[in-house]
């Protein structure tokens, strides 16, 4: 480990602001200040100026890390059909080849004769597919519910913190497995389930973001014009107020993850699709003579879930623009 | 009330004053608890077929008649919101309604199996916090440096890792490759022990699936206690702390590590959900004895009471958590009393 450490700057090294900064902030508050770059930029490239986050993150190895590990998931699972036609829950050939034995099974075969390889390349579209549907159902819903409480405030705003409270309280694990079993154990309904019971983090987000722009100056002034409610909700405040539902929402597809695949493992899961989760359940009965079965599907899902912290992680650094100027 | 006659002075004064103080979390926490149980119910109205559809089952046949006199009886025939307030009432006498498979109340059964739980939870939180705080320190304390890094690394792997996983490897390492711990089960099978031979041999079989419940929190609660004491470090109180020439390691536990401490306890009180989920996943690898056990039980016996009792008692220690914290937040910080 190189001796090398990356010191924050001190508070009083920030550049003074430029003139244009000061014109923004006696304009439009202190609000725009801190952001202002600091006056000698000397690599000044143009990704850097459209894009500061993008550009703050590309330069943080966590996070190239993280997008170049979730790219080759991607790519697993995009690819899983060419490489490996046909359903990876038939049986293909001797039951409980160990990897590197037989050239045609790379990674071997289970204790029915499934080839493990095409198992883990469709078990990351499952997986990946679920985190996606259920952080975007979570997302959005966590959303309205958390821009309508924060917006209007009042009546509507106690009943939502109310659902958002008896949401948070009950352990929502057990209330997926609670409803799935009620319902039915397919895919969608998991994932689109996990989403309903998770979107309680983003509603807390949003309305508390809600509140405190509701009384900055260019709501204030959308608002004086004579904007709408849905214009000042979805115009004025909330693409001020997304910024870190990002990082939220990658941590939401990474738990969606962690979440169906434990399902899967437990057996509550959808038992016509191959999951990594379920994988892992079937390979654990022979954890003692062939474990090979349940390392391999765990590290597929340990590096999935890695690389969207990674990023998730580097996010929250790339948007904070105190920490982005640290990092320089 | 008659209570001229207590002095200001008077201990009986001091304990009403202190119970009124107390009794602020437990009314906060009453409309949450009325919402846990509405939705309980809903998702007990949701359940395809009712009781008596399980007991028809069970029985094998029955008339029309029968199952109509049957849903007469359990006034399964009423409107939704009188069986809400039938709901309510039975929840009032502690009843979760009986189970058929199991042939003995729910809430006994899940009784039954509570302190298995609670023991493995509390273990699990006690190994999560200890460690996890004592990593933070380090990871705080030498920051950008080695330890740091190699903690952090650690740290950020166990918070990526599953739980269930990581149960598994465990039972590879020390159960089959070591052979120094059970691999399942709560007890040695076949050993008659009693008092305190029988507690150690409950606790050796709970080291395991307790380590594994608590690896994710080991890895949020060292990565808390660092960025908290980061940012505690640089108070005007800590270089007053360090200036009048304290030694470091004081200023590291006194005046830090105490007030790091502070936000944690919010978030430990909230991780009683997350717990209890994972105790179900911990339970299962390690053939544990509990109520996460139970559950997948009832899943697999679709005994949908069984299923819900579990998940209203759980929300239940949620909310009974939550109160705890709020006391003990009172009493750590004298700011919160103000309001």
């Amino acid at each position: 480990m190189p001796p090398t450490t990356v010191l924050p700057a001190p508070e009083g090294t920030l550049a003074p602001p430029t003139w244009r900064g000061q014109l923004q902030s006696s304009l439009l508050g202190s609000r725009a200040a801190p952001d202002t770059p600091p006056a000698p930029v000397v690599h000044t490239s143009r990704l850097r100026d459209r894009w500061p986050t993008t550009a703050a993150l590309l330069r943080l190895p966590g996070a190239v890390i993280g997008l170049l590990l979730l790219a080759v998931i991607v790519g697993i699972a995009l690819t899983a059909g060419v490489f490996f036609p046909g359903d990876p829950l038939d049986i293909v050939g001797q039951p409980l080849l160990r990897p590197g034995e037989d050239a045609a099974f790379l990674l071997g075969t289970d204790h029915l004769g499934r080839d493990i390889a095409a198992g883990l390349a469709h078990g990351a579209r499952v997986s990946l597919l679920v985190g996606l549907t259920a952080a975007g159902v979570g997302v959005t819903v966590g959303t309205l519910i958390g821009a309508t409480a924060g917006y209007f405030g009042g009546k509507v705003d106690a009943v939502l913190t109310w659902l958002i409270e008896v949401f948070q309280t009950t352990p929502s694990f057990l209330l997926v497995v609670v409803i799935v079993s009620i319902t039915q154990s397919s895919l969608e309904v998991i994932s689109v389930v996990i989403g309903l019971t998770t979107w309680e983090t983003v509603a807390r987000l949003i309305r508390a973001q809600f509140r405190a722009l509701l009384s900055s100056d260019f709501v204030l002034a959308a608002r004086s014009i004579g904007f709408g409610h849905r214009w000042l909700i979805f115009r004025e405040i909330l693409p001020n107020a997304l910024p870190p539902v990002v990082v939220t929402a990658s941590v939401m597809v990474a738990g969606a993850i962690l979440m169906e695949s434990s399902l899967a493992f437990l057996g509550v899961g959808d038992a016509n699709k191959v999951s990594w989760g379920s994988m892992i359940g079937g390979g654990r009965d022979m954890l003692r003579t062939a474990w090979y079965l349940t390392v391999i599907p765990g590290l597929a899902l340990i590096v999935t879930v890695f690389s969207l912290n990674l990023i998730g992680d580097a996010l929250i650094e790339a948007m904070n623009p105190r920490l982005r100027g640290g990092a320089r | 009330m008659n209570d001229v006659s207590l002095s200001p002075a008077s201990p009986w004064r001091r304990l009403l004053a202190t119970l009124v103080a107390w009794r602020r979390p437990f009314v906060r926490a009453l409309p949450t608890a009325f919402g846990v149980v509405v939705l309980n119910f809903v998702l007990l109205q949701a359940i395809p077929g009712d009781a008596v559809d399980a007991l028809v089952a069970e029985a094998g046949s029955a008339t029309a008649e029968t199952t109509a006199l049957l849903r007469q009886r359990y006034g399964l025939d009423k409107p939704p919101v009188a069986q809400l307030g039938d709901y309510l009432g039975h929840l009032a006498h502690f009843s979760l309604g009986y189970s058929p498979r199991y042939d003995m109340p729910v809430m006994d059964l899940i009784l039954a199996r509570l302190p298995n739980t609670l023991l493995l939870m509390s273990m699990a939180l006690g190994i999560a916090l200890s460690l996890g705080v004592s990593f933070g320190v380090v990871m705080a304390t030498w920051n950008g440096r080695w330890p740091d890094r190699v903690l952090s690394s650690i740290a950020f792997l166990l918070y990526s890792t599953p739980g269930f996983w990581i149960g598994l490897m465990a039972i590879i390492l020390f159960a089959v490759q070591l052979g120094w711990l059970p691999s399942g089960g709560d007890a040695t099978i076949g050993a008659e022990l009693a008092g305190w031979a029988k507690f150690g041999d409950t606790l050796k079989h709970a080291v395991l699936p307790a380590f594994t419940l608590a690896t994710f929190y080991i890895a949020v609660y060292a990565r808390l206690t660092r960025a908290a004491m980061l940012d505690v470090r640089t108070q005007d109180y800590v270089r007053t702390a360090r200036a009048k020439g304290l030694h470091p390691v004081r200023v590291t536990l006194r005046h830090v590590l105490r007030n790091a401490l502070l936000p944690l306890t919010t978030v430990a009180g909230a991780h009683i959900g997350g717990l209890l989920g994972g105790a179900a996943v911990a339970e299962t690898v390690f053939s544990w004895p509990g109520i996460g056990r139970l559950t997948l039980e009832a899943v697999q016996a679709r005994e949908y009471r069984v299923l819900l009792g579990v998940l209203l008692l759980s929300s239940f220690l949620v909310i009974l958590a939550n109160v705890l914290v709020d006391l003990l937040h009172a009493r750590l910080d004298p700011r919160i009393k103000g309001n």
